[in-house]
């Protein structure tokens, strides 16, 4: 199955989880040195999804995020170095510093947004959806968010208004088994996550999420589906969170077999290898890893050196200035 | 840097700090614990919940885990899985279920892992519970407790959607009571309350405080929800603050009175029902009135509170009241420019200054 996938296409994903696997690492690291401030929810162990959904959008797609989003912007095109001075809150970030991990956002590549209130992001992308829609254009709409959020009304709202829309929306739920510290069995019932997609008549799937090759597939034929007005679908994508909620948890609720076995399925040393097999030199992937290295340390250079934002700018970009048109 | 290392920075000289001397409310002699504020809380719900069967906890994460700011922590271990109750995050439903529960018998104590998401509840919170009473004209009652941190300025960088004050949404709505505790005594003492209490009460926990330290009777107390308290004692002007806002305030009139001037501080306490004749009594003994309170500017509660001045001491002022407030703004992620919007002792100072020049 893996194998129908184009090279060029397998080696972006892998480039594209290595970047996310390389800022991830760094960010926690520089999170630990006091370089990065406020909430740090890494998404280390997750790559997969991020990088097998976004590899089926074009530019003009649209994407919305969750408060764990660094690997949804940098799969969908973000430069690790606004990024990075983003997350330090320097003024030459993407946003100027002023939202930082939890709320980095890039219109310009379709990234609206990450979000600090779980749930949310699945209402506003039907918006986006019915945008591509109404346009009469083949846009798409993904939402990511977690196993925890589909436990929010705004979530089951959103997927009854997707479907009675009939919306090119595509619900991506990166389900890790965890809410925080709640384990999925104590804060939902069904088997599947994908389950709840029946309730809405939209198809929904359950793939392994730690196989870049079987996210990539699932979503491309909802994608094809949506872009041909079949309307929403719902992918569950089955993966681990490697590492603790937001950085600063120490996970005590985590069983001590769990937290040995954790790291037992790797997506990148998996997609690596079937690269491998596939006939890529290894020469090629160290490149690949190599480059997002360099990339990295340039990222930290620029946010180090980048100047913090003018105290003055805590009351701008308060409003939009009315076009001198009206 | 915390708010209190940057305050002493900023006033310069002797650095006073926000040491739990800044406000003594346990008379000597009395027996009493040194315990935080939010050791103080977690005990207030200890001992409501081995008094009164009814009531139990709920919310996302506050079993074994202890909630997001760790204030349940070891109540699962005391109380069990039935009493101390992990939810999905459904908040609205969380909300309409302790209410549901309230009508028939219950008291739940509901926690909101910050109030910015309180948002989803408001359904739940000011439509329903609050109306509740009203419209079945007296048949029915909803005793819950719905526990928020709220706040920020510990230069915690938790940005726009995790920092807000937002104590005026509820407050704006007749049938809820709004609590914003300063200190572990109060925190307790209230919320044993607002426990009691046969309405539903925000009780509003100011995250910075979490940590803070005092004096903590040993004996069963609670303190009156909707009554100012006096904090300190003075003649020359009125500080009327809430919540992390009265420790600025102190430490002000700690300043200020090495200058002279004799400060008088009033801890709001509850924002709604508002003590309007604490406010009013002091204003016209020291005819000088500075609001402090951390929520935005417009709209906030200090607006109320002039109004309640203008009500009860026109004729006593001898200068316009002053205020001062967040900034208008919504929270910054940035260290550097999230700093700005938080009032600091520094502002309460210069305010108080400007209303003794007048
Ligand atoms: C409406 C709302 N309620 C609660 C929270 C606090 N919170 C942040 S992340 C989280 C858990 C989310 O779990 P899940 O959706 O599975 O995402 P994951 O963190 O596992 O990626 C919670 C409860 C929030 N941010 N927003
Ligand atoms: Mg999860």
């Amino acid at each position: 199955m893996n194998n129908e996938i184009p090279i060029d296409v397998a080696l972006s994903m892998y480039g594209t989880m290595v970047r996310i696997r390389r800022f991830e690492q760094a960010v926690s690291e520089l999170y630990a040195r006091g370089k990065i401030p406020g909430f740090l929810h890494t998404y280390i162990g997750e790559e997969a999804v991020a990088a097998g959904v976004c590899a089926n959008l074009r530019l003009e797609d649209k994407i919305i995020s969750t408060h764990r989003g660094h690997g949804h912007l940098i799969a969908k095109g973000g430069r690790l170095d606004l990024m990075m001075a983003e997350l330090f809150g320097k003024a030459t970030g993407y946003n100027k510093g002023k939202g930082g991990s939890m709320h980095i956002a890039e219109p310009d590549l379709g990234m609206l947004g990450a979000n600090a209130i779980v749930g949310a992001g699945a209402a506003i992308i039907n918006g986006a959806a019915f945008t591509a829609q109404y346009l009469g254009n083949d846009g798409v709409a993904v939402a990511f968010f977690g196993d925890g959020a589909t436990n929010t009304g705004t979530f089951h709202e959103a997927m009854n208004f997707a479907a009675v829309w009939n919306l090119p929306s595509i619900f991506v739920c990166e389900n890790n088994g965890y809410a925080e510290s709640t384990p999925r069995r104590q804060h939902q019932k069904i088997q599947a996550v994908a389950q709840r997609a029946v309730a809405y008549d939209m198809p929904g799937v359950t793939v392994d999420g730690n196989n870049v090759g079987a996210v990539y597939l699932a979503t491309r034929s909802a994608v094809q589906r949506a872009r041909s007005g079949g309307g929403p679908a719902f992918i569950e994508c089955q993966t681990t969170r490697w590492r603790g909620h937001h950085e600063a948890d120490q996970q005590h609720y985590r069983p001590k077999e769990e937290m040995l076995t954790i790291e037992d399925r790797d997506a990148i040393r998996d997609w690596r290898n079937e690269l491998l097999a596939r006939g890529v030199s290894a020469a090629q992937l160290d490149e690949i890893e190599q480059t997002a290295a360099q990339e990295l340390e340039n990222a930290v250079a620029f946010a180090e050196a980048s100047p913090l934002p003018d105290p003055a700018q805590a009351y701008t970009d308060i409003f939009t200035p009315v076009s001198e048109a009206l | 840097m915390a708010a209190t290392e940057r305050d002493a920075v900023s006033l310069g000289g002797a650095a006073p700090v926000m040491s739990p001397d800044l406000i003594m409310q346990v008379a000597p002699g009395t027996p009493a614990r040194e315990m935080s504020y939010q050791e103080a809380i977690r005990e207030a719900l200890r001992e409501e919940m081995t008094r009164d069967a009814s009531v139990f906890v709920m919310g996302e994460d506050v079993g074994k885990h202890g909630g997001a700011f760790g204030v349940t922590r070891t109540l699962f271990d005391q109380f069990g899985g039935a009493r101390v109750r992990n939810t999905p995050i459904s908040e609205n439903t969380i909300v309409g279920a302790a209410t549901g529960a309230a009508l028939v018998g219950m008291r739940p104590v509901i926690e909101i892992m910050f109030v910015d998401f309180s948002g989803l509840a408001m359904d739940q919170i000011c439509t329903q519970a609050a109306k509740l009473r009203f419209m079945t004209g007296g048949q029915c009652q909803v005793p819950w407790v719905l526990r928020m941190p709220q706040g920020g300025g510990a230069g915690k960088s938790t940005a726009a959607q995790h920092s807000q004050s937002l104590e005026t949404w509820f407050a704006h709505i007749p049938g809820l009571k709004v609590v914003l505790p300063s200190t572990p005594y109060d925190a307790k003492g209230l919320l044993k309350a607002a426990i009691r209490d046969n309405n539903p009460v925000i009780f509003l926990e100011h995250k910075f405080l979490y940590s803070f330290r005092g004096l903590v009777p040993d004996q069963d107390y609670v303190l009156p929800i909707g009554k100012c308290d006096v904090k300190r004692v003075g003649t020359d002007v009125t500080i009327v603050a809430s919540g992390y806002m009265v420790w600025h305030a102190m430490l002000a009139a700690q300043m200020l009175e090495r200058e002279g001037v004799s400060v008088e501080v009033i801890d709001v306490r509850a924002i709604s029902p508002l003590d309007r004749e604490t406010i009013g009594a002091s204003a016209r003994k020291t005819g000088r009135v500075v609001l402090v309170a951390e929520a935005v500017r417009d709209y906030g509660p200090t607006g109320e509170w002039a109004m309640a001045v203008t009500e009860q001491a026109f004729d006593y002022l001898r200068a316009p009241v002053v205020r001062v407030t967040g900034r208008n703004s919504p929270v910054p992620f940035a260290n550097s420019i999230e700093d700005g919007v938080w009032p600091r002792t520094d502002d309460v100072l210069q305010a108080v200054r400007q209303v003794m020049a007048y």
